[in-house]
């Protein structure tokens, strides 16, 4: 925390220091509004990319836990036998330690499951469906092997499927996602830094003049430099800050999470709102470090 | 001061400057003088350390140039005023901003120096122009205003290339004046300048060398003036 603490303090008081050692540097300039309008871009881009990582970080989160906590056994017996196994999972699995609840689906609920596939017409009560106990785990969970052991003994036909075969794709994909919003953020970073590195460093040759002039009259490379990097990091901030606004404006006209959606969840929940924040602070601290980068390259290699 | 041991100076392949030794003491007044191109700028760029040598010794106050780091170079700089032909301003500043640049790359409290200021600004008759931007100003002004940039960090040494390259002939002998004034107060002066009537305007007044560049070497130059 205290290394990060001391560059933002660095930049702090390089913004709240001298402003007529600043004002060495001409006020506009191409290269000034290019800053402006790059910070205030990726800034932009980068609140959707913020809110891509966090929304899908948090459907990770909710998938992963959702599905830990669910399981389903499946009973396939002749008719006369279904009942009996019926009963006998419920009672396994009543005293089974690690299992918040278990309940046979009705004919009804196990309908509506197959009806998007086999349309509301079809008969299904003709067809030789196995029956369903919807079971649900407390945080613990229970130990699915030894499940498994006692239901083929006490019930042949029931099959414990804890949902890891289908679970672990769903949550790795949503993983993945979250990684590559991270990414897209780091990349809009790094894109930024470079930008504005170019843009200062045109802004150093356009000024050129005034440079030798500093130069002549006794300053030092840092002077010369912090003149510069003051003007760049104060733009950064300035143009970051609008471009997040409007991205947190945005974001916020997007369409509300949904229970299970995706796309309709892309966004901010309660405290994500405070993270895209940070990020006029992140542009100022790139444009300061690139800046800061750039001058001091560039004056070395004057006399 | 300023020393020069068998400085030579070559760029793009050519020898501009060759062999050339100097040594500049407290209080002493030199008029460098050579046709045009030969050399006198570069001189003077290598005296305030704009320019290396190719080959050569100069030292600074005593501390040898090859061993000075980029801030050790520009911490000399102070101790040497700087007058240029085109005096080198930022046209986005009032004079009286552009006057105070050395203060403020100095790290010193501009605002403390009001006075000293005040008394600079009447010392070269500019105190009516001091929020003048420098492109409103006339050439003997500029000129005026470059000596007292030149001057507001208290250097050892003035340097001024061609200080009268672009005022008429009165503004010619005031400049002249307020140098001798400072040459009077203990600092050495380093005039380059192709006006030999300046040259002889001065003689009167002050004993002054005059070096000639030709050839790319440097010579005292002989009684004709």
């Amino acid at each position: 925390m205290k290394a990060l603490l001391t560059p933002l303090g660095r930049i702090a008081a390089l913004l709240a220091s001298d402003p007529e050692a600043s004002r060495v540097v001409p006020p506009t300039g191409f290269a000034a509004r290019l800053t402006l309008f790059t910070a205030a871009t990726m800034a932009f881009l980068a609140v959707f990319a913020l809110a891509l990582a966090l929304a899908s970080g948090r459907l990770a989160d909710r998938w992963a836990d959702a599905l830990a906590r669910t399981a389903t056994v499946r009973i396939s017996a002749p008719p006369g036998q279904m009942g009996t196994q019926t009963e006998a999972v419920l009672r396994i699995l009543r005293t089974t330690p690690g299992i918040a609840s278990a309940r046979a689906m009705s004919d009804i609920e196990q309908r509506r499951l197959l009806e998007p596939w086999f349309s509301p017409d079809l008969p299904v009560e003709t067809l030789p469906l196995p029956r369903l106990i919807e079971v649900t785990e407390t945080r613990a969970g229970t130990d699915a092997e030894a499940l498994r052991l006692r239901l083929a003994v006490e019930a042949p036909g029931a099959v414990f499927d804890d949902h890891t075969r289908w679970r672990q794709p769903l949550v790795r994909a949503a993983g993945r996602l979250r990684l590559l919003g991270w990414t897209a953020v780091l990349l809009i970073g790094a894109s930024m830094a470079a930008m504005i590195a170019l843009a200062s460093n045109a802004a150093l040759a356009a000024n050129a003049q005034v440079i030798g002039v500093l130069r002549l009259v006794g300053a030092r490379d840092i002077f010369i430099a912090r003149a510069f990097v003051r003007r760049f990091t104060r733009r950064t901030l300035e143009g970051a800050a609008i471009g997040t606004l409007a991205g947190m404006g945005v974001v916020a006209l997007l369409p509300g999470d949904g229970p299970d959606g995706f796309l309709t969840g892309l966004g901010f929940s309660g405290a994500q709102w405070i993270v895209p924040l940070l990020l006029p602070v992140l542009a100022g601290a790139i444009g300061f470090a690139a800046t800061r980068w750039t001058a001091m390259r560039m004056l070395r290699r004057i006399t | 001061m300023i020393e020069l041991e068998n400085v030579s100076h070559s760029y793009g392949g050519s020898e501009l400057l060759c062999d050339m030794s100097l040594n500049l003491a407290p209080a002493s007044f030199h008029f460098l003088t050579g046709p045009s191109g030969a050399g006198k700028t570069t001189f003077l760029k290598i005296c305030y350390a704009e320019l290396h040598p190719s080959h050569g010794a100069v030292r600074l106050f005593g501390a040898d140039l090859a061993g000075l780091d980029r801030d050790g170079v520009a911490r000399m700089r102070r101790r040497i005023g700087v007058v240029h032909q085109d005096c080198g301003f930022l046209d986005h500043l009032p004079l009286r901003e552009n006057i105070t640049l050395p203060l403020l790359a100095a790290g010193r409290d501009v605002a403390a120096e009001d006075r000293n200021m005040a008394e600079l600004l009447n010392w070269v008759g500019l105190t009516q122009r001091a929020d003048a931007l420098p492109p409103q100003l006339s050439g003997g002004e500029r000129q005026r205003a470059a000596l007292a940039r030149a001057v507001i960090l208290s250097p050892d040494v003035i340097l001024a290339d061609e200080p009268t390259g672009n005022v008429d002939w009165e503004m010619s002998l005031r400049i002249l004046q307020l140098l001798i004034e400072l040459n009077r107060m203990g600092k050495a002066i380093v005039i380059a300048t192709h006006d030999m009537n300046l040259i002889r305007a001065a003689k009167t007044q002050v004993a002054a060398r005059v070096l000639r560049i030709q050839d790319r070497r440097l010579y005292l130059a002989g009684a004709d003036l």
